[in-house]
C-alpha cells in the first residue's frame, strides 16, 4: 500500500520555458537508467531479497517515485508555456505529434522506456551490484543534465536529486556487505 | 466564500515557506530512515528520528489547518466542501 503526499520532495523552480531542455531531462523520466526504472527495478527485487535488506530496496524504491515526480514537474514547466513551434525547434515536434502537451516515458533519443531495463536476477549480490551501478548511472547523467543548462533554480534541484544517487549507492554497498557477512557465517555453521 | 476569494485569500507565500519546512523535516527523517535501515543498532540516530518525526506530526498537523490535506485516504481530515482535490497540486506550484 501507498499513500499519496500532496508536496514535492524538493522544490522544483525553473526560471524560463526551455523545451529543449525538457527534451533531455526526458532520459531521467523514462530512460534506463531514469526514476522510473529504479523505482521498479528496487520494489521488484525486494520480494525475494534477504529479510535485513528489504526495507532498503522498499525505501529506496519508493523514494525514487518522489524522484520521479520532481523530474515531471521540471519536464512539465520547461514545456508548459511553450508553442508547437517552439517545441518542433527544441527537437520534440516528433513527440508533439504523437502525445501533444502530455508526458511520455521515452529516453531524450525518443526510445519508449521497456522493462528490459530492469535487472532481476534472482542473486542479491547480482542484484545489489545492478543497483550500485544503476544509481553511479544516475548521477553521472544528473551531472551532464547539470552542466547542460544556466538555469540556477533547476542546477540546484538537480543538484539534489544528484547527491540523493550518492547515498543509495552508499546505502546499496551496506546491504551487500550485510548479506556477504550472513552468507559467511552460514559456511562457518 | 466564492471561489475567486477563495484563490485571493491562498497565501503563496506562506504556502511555500510552510512546505519548505516540511521538506528539511522529512529530508532528515528519510535520510535518518534509509541510514537506519542499514545501521539498525544506532540508538543515538532513533532517538533523532523518533524526535523529528514527532516534530513533523505538529509541523504537518499546523500546515493542513491552514492548506488542507497533504496525504489521502483518511490520513488527513477535510473541511466542506471536499479539500483534496483543490489546487495546487504539487507540480503546479
Ligand atoms: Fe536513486
Amino acid at each position: 500500500m501507498w499513500l499519496y503526499e500532496k508536496k514535492l520532495q524538493y522544490p522544483v523552480k525553473v526560471s524560463k520555458c526551455d523545451p529543449m531542455m525538457a527534451k533531455f531531462l526526458v532520459e531521467q523520466y523514462g530512460g534506463a537508467d531514469g526514476e522510473l526504472a529504479a523505482a521498479l527495478r528496487y520494489l521488484n527485487q525486494r520480494y525475494t531479497i534477504p529479510d535485513k535488506v528489504i526495507g532498503v530496496l522498499n525505501d529506496i524504491g519508493t523514494e525514487e517515485f518522489a524522484h520521479l515526480e520532481m523530474i515531471a514537474t521540471m519536464i512539465y514547466k520547461l514545456t508548459k508555456d511553450a508553442t508547437p513551434e517552439q517545441l518542433r525547434e527544441a527537437g520534440l515536434g516528433t513527440d508533439f505529434v504523437n502525445h501533444g502537451g502530455d508526458l511520455f516515458y521515452n529516453s531524450a533519443a525518443g526510445v519508449p522506456w521497456t522493462a528490459t531495463y530492469i535487472a532481476a536476477k534472482g542473486d542479491p549480490l547480482a542484484n545489489l551490484y545492478e543497483d550500485i551501478a544503476a544509481e553511479e548511472k544516475a548521477r553521472a547523467t544528473y551531472q551532464w543534465l547539470i552542466d547542460y543548462t544556466d538555469d540556477v533554480d533547476l542546477q540546484d534541484s538537480l543538484k539534489f536529486l544528484r547527491e540523493r544517487e550518492i547515498v543509495h549507492a552508499m546505502r546499496f554497498r551496506e546491504s551487500v556487505e550485510i548479506i556477504k557477512a550472513d552468507m559467511g557465517q552460514k559456511k562457518i555453521y | 466564500m466564492s471561489e475567486e476569494q477563495q484563490k485571493q485569500a491562498f497565501d503563496k507565500e506562506a504556502y511555500q515557506a510552510g512546505l519548505k519546512e516540511l521538506q528539511v523535516l522529512d529530508f532528515a527523517l528519510v535520510e535518518l530512515n534509509l541510514y537506519l535501515n542499514t545501521h539498525p543498532g544506532d540508538l543515538q540516530a532513533i532517538q533523532q528520528f523518533n524526535q523529528l518525526a514527532q516534530k513533523r506530526q505538529a509541523v504537518a498537523q499546523q500546515f493542513e489547518l491552514q492548506f488542507g490535506p497533504l496525504v489521502n485516504f483518511g490520513n488527513s481530515y477535510s473541511r466542506y466542501p471536499w479539500q483534496w482535490n483543490e489546487t495546487p497540486w504539487p507540480w503546479q506550484v
